[in-house]
Parts: structure tokens; C-alpha cells; sequence
């Protein structure tokens, strides 16, 4: 298990190296000036002797493979460079904000998975009844809905016409201080609204798998060995059709990532995602292709979790044969 | 299936598939599956053939729409009127006034005819791309096959958003910026499908017989592989083009995507937002209809499509 997981890891370093190496070739590439950026609004008075002292100083003459190479030798060491927006170490503002992420998509993602194994179940239960056309139309109509929209009419409904929860930021204004409480309440709509735009795909797959197990002869025995509906629907049918969603969990990364993207924005959620669009918007090179790079990894990582998985929870697949 | 195949054969499915492809095969698949399990209830056929003519209704109103009011109404979608600044929904106003009392039916049509546009162009680029790299991986086989697929696992690796949003910050958001980035997240799951297509081709008889018959490559490729894959790519094309309409719309919401003078459905949902915080709710949810609707009518259609020409193999092509 362990080998094979170390194994899988390495194969992901070459991922991440071109990753890196396409990240400074597009930057090399676009119209972007590095001393512009650096230097923001102070490059407009600058003399020009400052500016080539700083384009000198920045390296930004040499190629892009060079300062690749420096970019990766110094992240290997734990340096990414800094911040020009947030006006501090890349890595310090990246170990600020992870946690945040981290606790949204955590919380979001288990709630997706218990209420869609939940609806997928009861839809499956009776296929074509009202209550099945109803999960089902609802999830469609969930998957084609932008979740920036449902988002801002989460906030519409939920603190502007009902006033029941904060529209958006990690504690009250007047707070000074960060207390459980408060992030709780601040988490609900986020959390909520990225659970929701990650909930049709668990409840399609899901009443699908049990839907198929539903039909299959271990639980046409356990229904004639007298087995009572509630084990056989969530014992016998669950088990195997739970399996392949299962399995897919690890691989909804980048769909969590760009979710995150968008509902952290709306919200304020001082999280690594919403660092990312202020990266993007003020130019920000360093912090965006750190981030662009960490959520690289982020997806490969999951894509083992869900190989990892599929061995474990599948007797038939030996994980030494991967 | 011939995809799963020649993938790497540990993989559970097909992890690193891009999200509305994938969507799309949730959209059909589920809906397929459920009627080999579903022998009994209502009555399926007529339930999708009414599925079916609501998908193509909704979309030749849409299409028919952007096609046909600018040129023919002579209304501005710009004009200003602050004597009826955020009005409600009215028969004057069916979707309402925005923050400076232009109609917001007429600017959800411009905006839809605009992301509509740029889907079409990202979706067309990038189906271009994607048939050429995967018919060129598939026809040419060996190492070149394997060299072009670990680069498409490679940047599928990344998340599409969040390369998009890096494309479009290093290059200014603009027009071009938006079309170039939302294809260059979006040929991949084309060249996957135009591969497992043209591998499958490969091995059937006639094109061993043009092989034997002296037939260049470059001629099996043109003339008897390229026609077996079209059908397939341009499927791919029609369900690219509401996926590229959202990455869009997303890109503009965050600010990074069309200027706001060319505004796209993502432009007006990031400009109610100061209305929204006011308790205006309708700047808000129009536009995001006008997103949902089209998405919905071509999966429908592709779900009908599919059926139609194969009704065994279910989404398998999409998945």
C-alpha cells in the first residue's frame, strides 16, 4: 500500500515539474512586465536608469528557463517568492489562508456526499415515482446552474430577505477576534452553497449504482430470504453501488477547486481560492503560479486517493498489480 | 470504451476527465442506465420524446432569439433611463429595469448573444485542436501516442477555471484572451474521444484494404479515418459550447473575462451584484436563466442524440 502510493507520488513529480515549466512559459509569453508589477504605480515616475537597475536586479533579462530553474531550486528550499499584492512571503500567505480552504471544502464536501448518497438512495428506491422525477429534475437543473448565481441568491434569500445568516467574511465586522462561533455561522452559506453545486453529481451517481445493484441477484436473495427494505437498501444495494462513486471522490478535486474558486469570492472567504482570483486580478506572477501549481498537486494528490481507494474497497482489484 | 482500454488500465474510470464532459455523461448516463433497471412505470418513450421537443424548442427560441431580435428591434439595450431605475418585473419590463433603467430582457438577449458567440468560437477552436491532436495520436500510434497523452493527463491535471483565470491575468482579460483560454482548458476531452475513435477505426477492414491498396498515411488519415470521427467531434463541438459559455461567464463574474462595454451574461450577474446587496433581486436572476436554459436544452438534445444512434452504448463516448 504504502509502495505503491510512494510509487504513484513519484510519477506525479513530472506532472508538477512541466506543470511549473508551462506556468513561466506562458508569463514568457504574454505582454506581462515583471518591473511594472513589481513596482506598481511608483513605475509611472521612475526615471528609467531606476527601472533597468530594477529589471536588472529582478533578473527579468535572463530567459524564462533560467528563472524557472531559480524559481524551482528556491522552492525546493521552501522559498516562493514574494507577494507584490499581499505584500508578504508567498508561502506565509498560502499557510495563512490553506486552513480556511481547507475547513470550507472539507465541510462542503461531506455534506455533499451524505445528502446525495441520501437523495441518490430514495430516488433509486422507486424509480419514475414523483419523488425520484423530483431528485432528479432537481439535480439536472443544480448542474447546469452557475454556482456564482446560486451563491449571490443564497445571499439574497438567506441574509438580505430572512437576515438568518451573514452574507459574507470570516467573523463580524466589529469582531476583533476569530471565535468558533462566529466562523461557524460565517461557514453555513459557503459551505452550503459549494455542497450544493457538488451534490447532482453524487446523487446521479449514486441512484444510478443502486439503481443498477437494485436489479441485481444478491438483493433479489436477500429480499427473498425475508431481509428487511432498510438492509437491503442501505446493506446490501448501498454497498455495491456506493463503489464506484466511491472511487470517483478523489478524482471531484478540480470541480472543488473551481467551485471554491467562485463561492469564496462571493463570500469573502479569506481562503487560498479567493487569494488566487486577487492574484489573477492585480497580476500578482509569484502567488499565482505557486497557487496555480499547489492546486496541481492538489488534483494529482486526489487522483491517487481515489486509485488508493479503489483498491481498497474493491476485493477484486489487488493493488499490487498497479 | 476503447478510451478505458488504452488508458492505463489501474484507473478506475476516467479520473481526469474535465467536468462538463463528465457532466454531461451524469446528465445522459444516469438517465440511460435508469432505463435498463426501470422496466417498469410510466411511460418512458413518451417522456423522452416530449423531453426531446422541449430541449429543441428551448434551443431554436434561444438561437432564433439572439439571431433575430438585435437586427429586428429597434430598441437600445443601452438606453438609459433613471426615471425607471431597478423597477420590478412589469409587462413594460418583463425582467425588470437594472441600476441605471436599461431593460434587462433586452440586455440578457445582447449578454446571451454574446456568450453564445464566444462559446461558439472557444468550442469551434477547440474542437479543431482536439480532433487534429488526437487523430494525429491515434493514426500515428507509438511513441507519438503516448508523448501526446501524458501532455493532455498533464494539463488536465490543472484545474481548467483556474488555468483559464491564470491565461486570462497573464494576457489582459479581453476578447481574444477569454476564446484562447477557454479552449486551450477545453480540446482535451476532444482529442481523448477523437483518439479512442481513430484507434477503433484503425483496426477495421477497410481500412486495412486502403492500407493494402497503396493508400498513402496521409490519405487513410484524411479520407478514411477524419470522416469516421467527425460525427463524434462535432457532438463533442454542440455539448463544448455550453461548457465554454460558463467558463466564460465565470470568468467575467470574477472580473477577468470580457470588457464590460461587450457585457456577456457573466458581466451583468457581476454588475447586479451592488444591486443584489440592495435587496434587487431580478439584475440577479435573469441572466443566470438565460445560462441555465441553453445548458439544459443541449443536454437534452445530446442525451435524445446519443440514443438515437446507439442507443447501447450510453454515454460511454461522453464519459
Amino acid at each position: 500500500m504504502a509502495r505503491l502510493a510512494g510509487r504513484r507520488a513519484l510519477f506525479a513529480v513530472p506532472v508538477v515539474l512541466v506543470v511549473t515549466f508551462g506556468v513561466f512559459a506562458i508569463a514568457a509569453a504574454s505582454p506581462f512586465d515583471p518591473v511594472k508589477a513589481y513596482a506598481g504605480t511608483a513605475a509611472l515616475g521612475a526615471d528609467q536608469e531606476t527601472l533597468d537597475r530594477l529589471r536588472d536586479n529582478l533578473g527579468v533579462d535572463r530567459s524564462f528557463v533560467v528563472r524557472w530553474w531559480d524559481w524551482l531550486t528556491a522552492a525546493l528550499t521552501g522559498d516562493l517568492g514574494h507577494s507584490p499584492v499581499m505584500r508578504q512571503p508567498v508561502t506565509e500567505v498560502i499557510g495563512e489562508r490553506l486552513v480556511w480552504s481547507a475547513l470550507l471544502c472539507a465541510v462542503a464536501f461531506t455534506v455533499a456526499v451524505l445528502a446525495g448518497t441520501l437523495l441518490g438512495v430514495l430516488a433509486a428506491r422507486r424509480p419514475g415515482s414523483m419523488l425520484d422525477r423530483a431528485v432528479t429534475s432537481l439535480a439536472y437543473l443544480l448542474e447546469a446552474a452557475p454556482v456564482f448565481w446560486i451563491a449571490l441568491l443564497a445571499v439574497w434569500l438567506f441574509a438580505l430577505q430572512w437576515d438568518v445568516l451573514p452574507a459574507g467574511g470570516l467573523t463580524d465586522t466589529a469582531s476583533a477576534r476569530v471565535t468558533p462561533g462566529q466562523v461557524a455561522s460565517h461557514l453555513v452559506l459557503p459551505a452550503g452553497v459549494l455542497a450544493v453545486s457538488q451534490l447532482p453529481w453524487f446523487t446521479l451517481y449514486v441512484r444510478q449504482g443502486v439503481g443498477d445493484a437494485l436489479a441485481e441477484d444478491p438483493v433479489r436473495g436477500a429480499r427473498a430470504r425475508g431481509i428487511g427494505e432498510g438492509t437491503v437498501l442501505f446493506g446490501h444495494a448501498l454497498r455495491s453501488g456506493l463503489l464506484p462513486v466511491l472511487t470517483l471522490i478523489g478524482s471531484r478535486v478540480p470541480e472543488l477547486i473551481t467551485g471554491a474558486l467562485l463561492v469564496e469570492t462571493v463570500f469573502s472567504w479569506p481562503g487560498i481560492a479567493a487569494a488566487t482570483v486577487e492574484a489573477a486580478t492585480a497580476v500578482d506572477f509569484p502567488l499565482l503560479a505557486a497557487l496555480t501549481v499547489l492546486a496541481t498537486a492538489a488534483v494529482l494528490a486526489g487522483n491517487l486517493l481515489a486509485d488508493l481507494l479503489y483498491g481498497l474497497f474493491d476485493p477484486r482489484v489487488k493493488l499490487s498489480e498497479m | 470504451m476503447a478510451d478505458i482500454a488504452a488508458k492505463k488500465p489501474e484507473q478506475p474510470e476516467q479520473p481526469e476527465q474535465p467536468e462538463r464532459s463528465r457532466k454531461a455523461a451524469t446528465a445522459a448516463g444516469a438517465e440511460d442506465t435508469g432505463a435498463v433497471w426501470r422496466a417498469h412505470g410510466t411511460d418512458r418513450r413518451s417522456t423522452r420524446t416530449l423531453r426531446l421537443r422541449v430541449s429543441a424548442a428551448l434551443l431554436t427560441l434561444t438561437v432564433l432569439a439572439v439571431l433575430l431580435v438585435p437586427p429586428l428591434v429597434q430598441l437600445d439595450q443601452q438606453a438609459v433611463d433613471l426615471a425607471a431605475k431597478l423597477q420590478p418585473p412589469s409587462w413594460a419590463h418583463p425582467f425588470g429595469t437594472d441600476d441605471v433603467g436599461r431593460d434587462l430582457l433586452l440586455r440578457c438577449v445582447y449578454g446571451l448573444r454574446v456568450s453564445l458567440l464566444v462559446g461558439v468560437a472557444a468550442a469551434l477552436t477547440a474542437t479543431v485542436v482536439g480532433t487534429a491532436v488526437g487523430a494525429t495520436a491515434g493514426a500515428l500510434g507509438g511513441w507519438v501516442d503516448r508523448a501526446v497523452m501524458r501532455a493532455v493527463d498533464t494539463v488536465s491535471s490543472v484545474p481548467h477555471l483556474l488555468l483559464g483565470i491564470f491565461i486570462v491575468a497573464m494576457f489582459r482579460p479581453g476578447v481574444w484572451p477569454v476564446v484562447i483560454s477557454v479552449a486551450l482548458t477545453h480540446w482535451l476531452s476532444t482529442a481523448r474521444i477523437v483518439r479512442a475513435e481513430v484507434l477503433s477505426l484503425r483496426s477495421r477492414p477497410y481500412v486495412d484494404a486502403a492500407v493494402s491498396g497503396g493508400a498513402s498515411r496521409w490519405r487513410v488519415a484524411v479520407r478514411h479515418l477524419l470522416p469516421g470521427v467527425l460525427p463524434q467531434a462535432a457532438l463533442a463541438a454542440v455539448l463544448m459550447v455550453p461548457h465554454a459559455m460558463w467558463h466564460e461567464s465565470a470568468l467575467s463574474f470574477l472580473g477577468l473575462g470580457l470588457p464590460t462595454h461587450t457585457a456577456s451574461l457573466g458581466n451583468l450577474i457581476q454588475e447586479a451584484r451592488g444591486s443584489l446587496l440592495a435587496g434587487q433581486w431580478w439584475p440577479t436572476l435573469f441572466p443566470g436563466l438565460f445560462l441555465i436554459v441553453p445548458t439544459l436544452a443541449v443536454a437534452g438534445l445530446a442525451g435524445a442524440w446519443r440514443e438515437r444512434i446507439n442507443p447501447r452504448r450510453r454515454s460511454e463516448l461522453m464519459l
